[in-house]
């Protein structure tokens, strides 16, 4: 009996010592997890809620919704091939082209780059990143789409033509001057996120390089970008999720035709651009429906492409630790 | 002779600092030199000059000569990087590629050197470096694996197998024991006394038993007063510097350290 007081006494003594932290822990993680919890919960809900607004044009037109590419209103048959097509191919084709840049810019930045210009020429870039999407797709259609149109897709047709996708005639505005506008947005996330990675590369394994005699860019590709590989990655995941999901600079660049040419340089059509272009005409409720399922659908497109993405850092990542680790 | 290096008034700086003032010493072909002194004193900083490391620290500069096998490395036509291919260098931490493999590691100079060869001669040279370094028995069967995944002592070994690899005149290591146990410290004095008759070899140390053990020739580095540059005590055979130095600051320092 009295070793049981006792060893309750003991209990509660311990218990009470630290009873302000452990008061304030459940109250804290409890609000911390109900954060966590509601955002799944809201995510939820917009896809239930998205899914039953698109329930007619589900039931009407099953699967064929994404294989078919008709999309007319005024007769109510929808498809959305052509905008998963255009969604996909123009986020692809920033990809190719903002990827060994912003490389370039983050390898520049991060290793090369005299101390007084690193933090401006960072500035910039980052800058880059802030401006308002309506900007660059103004800037796109006054002055880079005329000026692809004038130059680099003649070139590129006359020289390549012979190759499908620079073949046919030139327009300026298309799925080309999309990609170029989408690449030179996403640049800045792209080489600021690599930047960050590559300038943790630790100076060990730099000299550890340098001091086998290799070359300022062979050191680079021995002892920095093995060990950025993951945040390089996680870069272009993100960079992909903007190119993806943009809608204002795509739309005023893509010519907005539901089309699938085999040409770049045709005119095309967005997901993202099509719901910004037709929600307001909106009167039917096929249309309407039509519409909601395209948002599911780039919502999958993205979760997709981000879950895939993920994936592959996690398994570069880790293999990274588990190599790295002692 | 090569392998022998000759340093005459080299002054090493950081930006305005001056870290290391006028040190002519000579390190003679084929045998051990160990430098010691206090921390801070410019020893690392030293021994980056010889190898042309120092300079690749922003806003660092050398100024003196280094004369290796007769030529002086900081003259206008010498290349940085082959300067560095003939006179290795082992760091204080371990730093192997914790991704590439251990095999991949002891070559990685080859072939950044831009060596080819076959298979077989590839792999002869990579045996022979790792055997050099005392570590083939522990990871022959384990070539493949990342460098990363050996231990800190093995480690240092491998890195000294990767200096070891691309045959260089010279070999510089900055405290290679400090981050190790007694028994990989151990291995490496053995590998070192090894290594001593086809290399000439630097050593920092902190360590005074390790100087006076592996070493033929040790060389006093002292800082006399605190924002002063690091300067050369005194330099001769180990046995003379440990047992009756010229100068009295050498023997506070060596019996200091004994207690
Ligand atoms: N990157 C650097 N920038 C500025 N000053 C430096 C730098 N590295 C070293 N120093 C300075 O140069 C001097 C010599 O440093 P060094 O690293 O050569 O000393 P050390 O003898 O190797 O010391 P330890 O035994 O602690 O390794 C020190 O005063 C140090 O503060
Ligand atoms: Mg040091």
């Amino acid at each position: 009996m009295m070793s049981l007081v006792a060893q309750l006494r003991g209990k509660l003594a311990v218990k009470a010592k630290p009873a302000r932290g452990k008061l304030g822990d459940p109250v804290f993680s409890g609000l911390v997890f109900l954060a966590a919890f509601s955002i799944i919960i809201l995510m939820a809900l917009m896809v239930y809620k998205l899914a039953q607004v698109a329930m007619p044009s589900i039931r009407e037109f099953g699967l064929g919704f994404i294989s078919s590419s008709e999309w007319d209103p005024v007769k109510e048959v929808f498809g959305a091939e052509p905008f998963i097509y255009g969604t996909i191919v123009s986020s692809l084709l920033a990809l190719i082209m903002a990827v060994p840049l912003s490389l370039g810019i983050a390898i520049f930045l991060s290793q090369f780059a005299p101390r007084w210009l690193q933090s401006p020429l960072g500035f910039v870039v980052e800058l880059l990143a802030a401006i308002p999407s309506v900007v660059y797709g103004l800037w796109g259609i006054f002055v880079l789409a005329p000026f692809l149109g004038r130059t680099v897709e003649p070139f590129l047709s006359d020289h390549l033509g012979f190759i499908p996708i620079f073949a046919g005639p030139v327009y300026g505005v298309g799925l080309f001057a999309a990609s170029v506008v989408l690449a030179i947005m996403i640049l800045p996330t792209i080489s600021a996120i690599s930047r960050e990675s590559m300038r943790n590369a630790p100076r060990e394994q730099k000299e550890a390089a340098q001091a086998l005699g290799a070359t300022p860019w062979e050191t680079v590709r021995i002892a920095v970008l093995p060990l950025a590989r993951p945040g390089i990655i996680g870069a272009v995941i993100l960079g992909l999720g903007r190119a993806l999901g943009e809608t204002m600079a795509v739309t005023m660049l893509i010519g907005n035709r539901p089309e699938i040419s085999a040409s770049i340089f045709a005119p095309a059509y967005s997901i993202a651009s099509v719901i910004a272009n037709e929600f307001a005409e909106v009167t039917a409720g096929l249309h309407m429906a039509a519409l909601v399922e395209l948002a599911l659908i780039l919502l999958v497109i993205t979760l997709l492409l981000n879950l895939l993405a993920r994936l592959l850092v996690q398994k570069t990542g880790s293999r990274a630790l588990r190599k790295g680790g002692r | 002779m090569a392998g022998s290096i000759t340093t005459n008034n080299l002054s090493a700086s950081f930006g305005d600092i001056r870290a290391v003032e006028g040190i002519s010493i000579e390190i003679p072909a084929n045998k051990v030199t160990a430098l010691i002194g206090p921390s801070g004193c410019g020893k690392s900083t030293f021994l980056r000059c010889l190898n042309r490391m120092h300079e690749l620290v922003p806003g660092a500069h050398a100024s003196g000569e280094v004369i290796w096998d007769g030529k002086n490395i900081y003259a206008p036509e010498m290349d940085a990087t082959a300067v560095r291919r003939g006179i290795g260098m082992v760091f204080q931490k371990p730093n192997p590629f914790p991704l590439m493999s251990v095999a991949d590691n002891v070559s990685a100079g080859l072939r950044l050197a831009g060596v080819r060869k076959n298979k077989a001669a590839m792999e002869e040279i990579i045996e022979r470096s790792l055997r050099m370094a005392a570590l083939w028995d522990e990871v022959k069967n384990k070539l493949g694996k990342p460098g990363g995944s050996l231990s800190g002592g093995q480690q240092q070994r491998l890195c000294i197998a990767r200096a070891l690899a691309v045959e260089p005149d010279v070999i510089l290591m900055d405290e290679p024991c400090s981050a190790l146990d007694p028994a990989s410290t151990q291995k490496i004095e053995d590998t070192i006394e090894e290594l001593k008759s086809d290399y000439t070899i630097v050593i920092v140390t902190h360590n005074m038993q390790q100087a006076a053990r592996v070493s033929d020739f040790t060389g006093f580095l002292l800082t006399r007063e605190s924002g002063e540059p690091g300067r050369l005590v005194e330099h001769g055979t180990t046995s003379k510097i440990f047992t009756m130095p010229d100068r009295k600051e050498t023997e506070n320092y060596i019996t200091g350290r004994f207690g």
